[in-house]
């Protein structure tokens, strides 16, 4: 088959410093439907907008039809004939579909030079039809479902031309019966002659949908495949693929009294979309509780109304006794509860102020650190800073320095230090590890243990399979917003086991879910 | 030696500081050559706008009474800009603080000594309130804080030039002026002869009250938390809705303080016909001692180094003094493209990242 | 007093000040919503009017061409908003910021060069600068009332009503104003669909430049026959919050400009007859924050009211879901 696109030693080097691409050797065949895998951070996204002329490469080239362009713009991508359906959708909401879709290249009246809105609606009903994709044409953006705003993306591309769609994590967004949808629609739209990438981190819809498949691993690529030749277990390997297996030695189990519990939690987001459906569960001392399930089944927004960040739209929260539901979160940090934020570039850290400042965001009103009337104790201060990046091992020259100059572990183990040293007796742990180079990933978990020894009731989230694994005692999954089910002994159960429970092919009675409250 | 540097020399690098001595430098060249295209005796000029201070002792005198307002000022948005809030309400929160000291100079009887401290405490109080109506404008409403703050400034301004109109005036005088502050207001003279008044003591007070303030207490901590990543502030536990409210009261509190200070140090009775507008050099005071209090005299020093000599220079010569204005908004425009500092900076960063990964596998 | 006031408003001349004072204020409040709606606040137009009210006056002085004044003076009050563009869009410079500098650079640079010419710091009178004309209508003039207050206005006040056509027309007419909206609206949006938000923002920045350059002229050679020290008096401020409440279209900027042309012509109106003006003139800006705070407070009420029901319907959908379920 034809090559359609290829890229040479594609690499990209951020302005902050994040290696986000190195060296890919990507190849897509023409009329196929490429599957894109790889977890948060592998670096599809980047290599994506370089194909799409939003970034621009620091070195290496992109080859169209075996001949080399420069995708200085989006407006270069579309004269190239690629189109993308971005995971946040790139419509304006208070114009029409149809001036949507037209937008960059409107219709005019040909006397006045107006803008033709008639024409528009009837070119978007005719591509709609010709495509089956149905939009309303004459509707608001605003006032369409978040399905058929994804069919209007696409058929933006098309309406400019595209040859090559490409699609970023578009199941993301939608419930079951419209991904089934979309995939029909997609393979239709292959039979027409389109190309397709198709970024996703579910693998089950890769086997569903793709011709040939890429693996990307810490912005590399790590291999191509036909999706006929291989199974879900190689590539969830390659995937993951870390060359250290997780050792961590495991003290006997013995949890102690109930310390977070958690019932009928429910959320609904900005699109209406349920992402917590009465979710209850209880975490006990001394105990790892681990949150297994595909990013974006409502682990993210569990832990934001925990700790404060989101409000619920029902349900109650206790932390040792007291109820903190929807309470500030400096009143949830007051009730004996610490939280290593999933993303410590926007919230874990700030990342102008210096380590010192950053350690001790949480307890500089102490009275070790502040005298009963408001003067700050500095030098008690640097010297506690001083102790903790020594103990927790934070490479910099000074703790004056500000946290943007570290690196991306030693931000983080500057997260870890704070959390793991506030007086709370609950860690909420999100992605603990995500983006950190191994020598701070063993350090990390050797930690998390020793606060597992220390009498702590410990939740963690990590998207990293092997990891939740490796650490915790018991695990519940999350599929679509609910607990579909509880393991009290994460030794006992199998990867594969839970793959099946986080794709939502299994789920166990609402009676063996509910021991996990532990009444 | 070295602590001296310490102090002066930002620990996290020197761009800024050249950024900003580059709009110093800057601001004086170009002051140099709009008085070349517009006198009839340039040199003169010249002359008299940079050696302003040197050339008469009255003109020294005068450049530390004018350093008075703009380091309330420059102090009040310090404050303000340490939360990344663009607030300009302090010019309200000054004439107001003038407009409320003048009524308690005029109308009150207290002993002096306490009479001008009870002054200071009522306009600070004031001002410090009407410092909080931006901050819950944009809490509560989300209005951009800057354009309200300069809509609340007329609006402030129209009211106490009304109570001075109406309620304050001296009807034995032509000219607009309020009754005479009673004697026990009048803060001392320094030096005697001169107008240096001991309102130049209490603003070097509160540089360093303001310094200890947001530098060495856990209020002042927590406002430059939260102006440095206020979704971390929140994460952290800091109650930040307080923080900005608090901080914006401190910021009005100053300029209330500033407007009562100039009364009863400065003048005899409130004869200010316009808006005096101190918080647009509080604006270049606060960027160039870049939001820290404690460069706070050096940056008013250099301002008032520069209203002097404009005010001498336009008194003998044929340039207008609001030219002073001109250069100040070239200075900010300056100081506010630091990105171009910053794309150095990110050039540096990748070129240092690339040596380190050893070039592109 | 209220039989005073009902009397006032129910004069002529009243409403014949009204639309005199709204026309600038509308001008520039046209021009915050055009920038504005591609995303770009324009601070600048302050400067924009001073400079334009400087140079208009001097021109026509100068040439004894008042359309020449006119073109000069808009063209320097395009100038500023290129000078704005060129820092925030090409320098990256905080663009309010820079808007501020420039403001302050213009009140000090018009009267430093009003003073280079004329000696004088405060007013223009000794310059003989020509005034834009007033216009009579044909047919309205003879309409009882209404012939006297539309009929006889400056013709800067017929500008402004054709503006807000004009405006209207740019926005929901042409596709340049749909590139406009999605600019301001989702930036990445009008990127990813090939438009270069950098000349829109540019284009929306000339355009707003014109209409500070007629409003800054007007106020120079119309409302008054002089340029004086600080003549904008925050009418490019008051613009940008007034922007706010014209919820971002031209239509919406007649209302938004009438609630400050309306307080603005009761102050002139009731100082020319010796009432307290200072309290009065407070009026206008207090009045357009409450405006401001007011279309807020409503807009965020329906957007509540908007979340609220898809809530509601989101519970519905995940209790029959359920339902089913359990049927099955």
């Amino acid at each position: 088959m034809h090559t359609l696109i290829r890229t040479e030693k594609l690499s990209k080097i951020y302005p902050n410093g994040t290696f986000a691409n190195k060296s890919i050797e990507f190849t897509v065949l023409e009329g196929e439907i490429h599957g894109l895998v790889g977890e948060n951070g592998a670096g599809k996204s980047t290599l994506m907008k370089m194909l799409y002329g939003e970034e621009q490469p620091s070195a290496g080239q992109i080859l169209i039809d075996e001949k080399p362009v420069s995708l200085a713009s989006e407006f270069d991508a579309i004269k190239a004939g690629i189109g993308m359906v971005h995971q946040h959708f790139m419509l304006v909401p208070s114009l029409t579909a149809a001036e949507n879709l037209v937008l960059g290249k409107e219709p005019k009246h040909p006397k006045s030079r107006t803008f033709d809105f008639e024409t528009a609606a009837r070119v978007t009903e005719e591509l709609s039809k010709q495509y089956n994709l149905p939009v309303i044409a004459k509707a608001r953006v605003a006032d369409l479902s978040v399905s058929m705003r994804q069919k209007l993306e696409i058929l933006k591309a098309l309406y400019r031309g595209a040859r090559i769609l490409i699609l970023d994590e578009p199941t993301a967004v939608l419930t079951p019966q419209e991904t089934e949808e979309l995939f029909v629609e997609l393979k239709a739209l292959r039979n027409h002659g389109k190309t397709i990438i198709f970024i996703s981190h579910k693998l089950k819809e890769i086997f569903q949908l793709c011709d040939r498949v890429t693996v990307m691993r810490d912005g590399r690529m790590i291999a191509t495949h036909k999706v006929a030749e291989i199974d879900i277990h190689q590539i969830s390997n390659e995937m993951v693929g870390r060359e250290v297996r997780f050792e961590v030695a495991h003290p006997p189990f013995a949890p102690g009294a109930k310390a977070l519990e958690v019932r009928d939690l429910a959320f609904v987001d900005d699109f209406g979309i349920a992402k917590l459906k009465k979710v209850s569960f209880a975490l006990r001392q001394n105990e790892i509780l681990g949150v297994v399930g595909v990013d974006g089944n409502g682990q993210t927004e569990l832990v934001e109304i925990i700790t404060g960040a989101q409000r619920a739209l029902a349900g109650t929260v206790r932390a040792n006794g007291a109820e903190i539901t929807n309470r500030s979160p400096g009143y949830i940090r007051h009730h004996g509860i610490a939280h290593i934020a999933e993303d410590r570039m926007t919230v874990g850290t700030a990342l102008p102020a210096s380590i010192e400042q950053n350690i001790l965001a949480d307890r500089y009103w102490d009275r070790k650190f502040s005298s009963a009337t408001g003067f700050l104790k500095s030098r008690e201060m640097s010297a506690y800073a001083d102790t903790l990046v020594k103990e927790f091992d934070i490479r910099c020259k000074s703790a004056k320095q500000p946290v943007a100059s570290l690196s991306g572990g030693n931000m983080q183990k500057v997260v870890v230090a704070r959390e793991f040293t506030a007086s709370a007796s609950i860690l909420i742990i999100s992605q603990p590890t995500r983006g950190v180079d191994i020598g701070a990933i063993e350090y990390i978990h050797s930690k998390i243990m020793e606060m597992r020894g220390a009498a702590k009731a410990i939740l963690l989230v990590s998207s990293d399979l092997q990891e939740v694994m490796a650490l915790s005692d018991s695990l519940i999954v999350m599929h679509e917003g609910e607990i579909v089910a509880y393991f009290p002994s994460a030794a006992s159960v199998t990867d594969k086991e839970l793959g099946l429970y986080m794709l939502g092919i299994k789920r166990q009675s609402d009676d063996e879910i509910r021991k996990v409250l532990h009444e | 030696m070295s602590n001296i540097k310490k102090f002066f020399v930002d620990r996290e690098s020197l761009a800024p500081a050249l950024v900003t001595l580059f709009a110093a430098i800057f601001s004086l060249l170009a002051g140099v050559v709009l008085i070349f295209i517009v006198s009839k005796d340039p040199v003169q000029s010249t002359k008299n706008f940079l050696l302003a201070p040197f050339l008469r002792s009255y003109n020294l005198y005068y450049l530390l009474i004018v350093m008075v307002p703009i380091t309330f000022t420059g102090l009040a948005l310090c404050v303000v800009y340490q939360l990344r809030y663009m607030s300009l309400i302090v010019d309200a929160s000054l004439y107001t603080g003038a407009v409320v000291a003048t009524a308690i100079g005029t109308l009150v009887s207290l002993p002096a000594g306490i009479h001008p401290a009870v002054a200071m405490i009522a306009s600070g109080i004031v001002g410090g309130l009407i410092g909080l109506l931006p901050a819950i404008l944009k809490i509560r409403w989300r209005a951009n804080e800057l354009v309200s703050s300069l809509m609340l400034n007329y609006v402030f301004y129209f009211l106490g030039s009304f109570v001075i109109l109406y309620y304050l005036r001296d009807r034995s005088q032509t000219i607009l002026s309020s009754m005479p502050f009673k004697q026990t207001f009048l803060l001392p003279r320094l030096i005697p002869n001169t107008q240096l008044h001991a309102g130049f003591l209490i603003a070097a007070g509160f540089v360093v009250l303001v310094s200890i303030f947001l530098y060495r207490t856990r209020w002042g901590y927590e406002i430059r938390i939260t102006g440095a990543n206020p979704r971390f502030a929140m994460y952290a536990g800091i109650p930040v809705t307080s923080v900005i409210l608090y901080a914006h009261f401190i910021s009005g509190f100053l300029g209330g303080v500033g407007g009562a200070v100039e009364m009863s140090g400065l003048y005899r009775s409130f004869i200010w016909q316009m808006d005096p507008s101190y918080a647009w050099d509080g604006v270049i005071v606060a960027m160039l001692a870049r939001r820290n209090p404690k460069f706070v005299p050096l940056s008013a020093a250099f301002f008032a180094y520069l209203r002097v000599g404009a005010d001498f220079m336009s008194r003998r010569g044929d340039v207008a003094f609001e030219f002073i204005t001109l250069l100040q908004g070239m200075i900010i425009l300056i100081l506010a493209s630091d990105k171009i500092v910053n794309y150095f900076k990110e050039r540096q960063l990748r070129k240092q990242i690339l040596k380190n990964q050893g070039g592109v596998r | 007093m209220i039989h005073f006031i009902a009397g006032v408003v129910s004069s002529s001349n009243y409403w014949f000040i009204v639309l005199r004072s709204t026309a600038p204020i509308l001008l520039v409040t046209l021009g915050a919503v055009i920038t504005a709606q591609a995303g770009i606040m324009n601070m600048a137009l302050e400067g924009s009017m001073l400079w334009a009210a400087l140079v208009g006056v001097i021109v026509s002085a100068a040439t004894g061409s008042v359309w020449l004044g006119l073109l000069a003076g808009i063209a320097a009050s395009v100038m500023v908003a290129l000078v704005l563009g060129f820092f925030a869009l090409k320098l990256d410079a905080n663009a309010v910021l820079s808007g501020v500098a420039l403001n302050l650079v213009a009140t000090g640079g018009t009267v430093f060069v009003l003073f280079a010419l004329t000696g004088d710091k405060g007013i223009s009178s000794s310059l003989p600068s020509k005034v834009l004309p007033t216009l009579t209508i044909p047919l309205i003039k003879d309409i009882p009332w209404i012939g006297k207050v539309v009929s006889g206005q400056n013709i800067i006040v017929y500008i402004a009503a054709i503006s807000v056509v004009a405006i209207d027309f740019i926005l929901r007419r042409f596709t340049v104003g749909r590139r406009i909206k999605a600019t301001g609206e989702n930036l990445d949006a009008a990127k990813a669909a090939g438009i270069d938000p950098i000349k829109i923002k540019f284009f929306t920045l000339v355009i707003s430049g014109i209409l500070a350059g007629f409003a800054g002229c007007f106020l120079s050679m119309g409302y008054t026959s002089n340029f004086t020290s600080g003549i904008a008096a925050g009418r490019g401020y008051v613009a940008n919050a007034a922007q706010v409440v014209a919820g971002g279209t031209a239509v919406g900027s007649i209302f938004a400009a009438l609630l400050f042309g309306l307080t603005d012509a009761m102050a002139t109106y009731l100082q020319n007859i010796g009432m307290m003006p200072e309290l009065i003139q407070a009026l206008p800006y207090a009045v357009t924050i409450l405006g401001f705070v007011v279309v807020t407070w409503v807009r965020d009420r329906r957007e509540n009211e908007r979340k609220r029901k898809l809530f509601a319907s989101a519970a519905t959908k995940s209790a029959t879901k359920k339902e089913k379920l359990h049927g099955v």
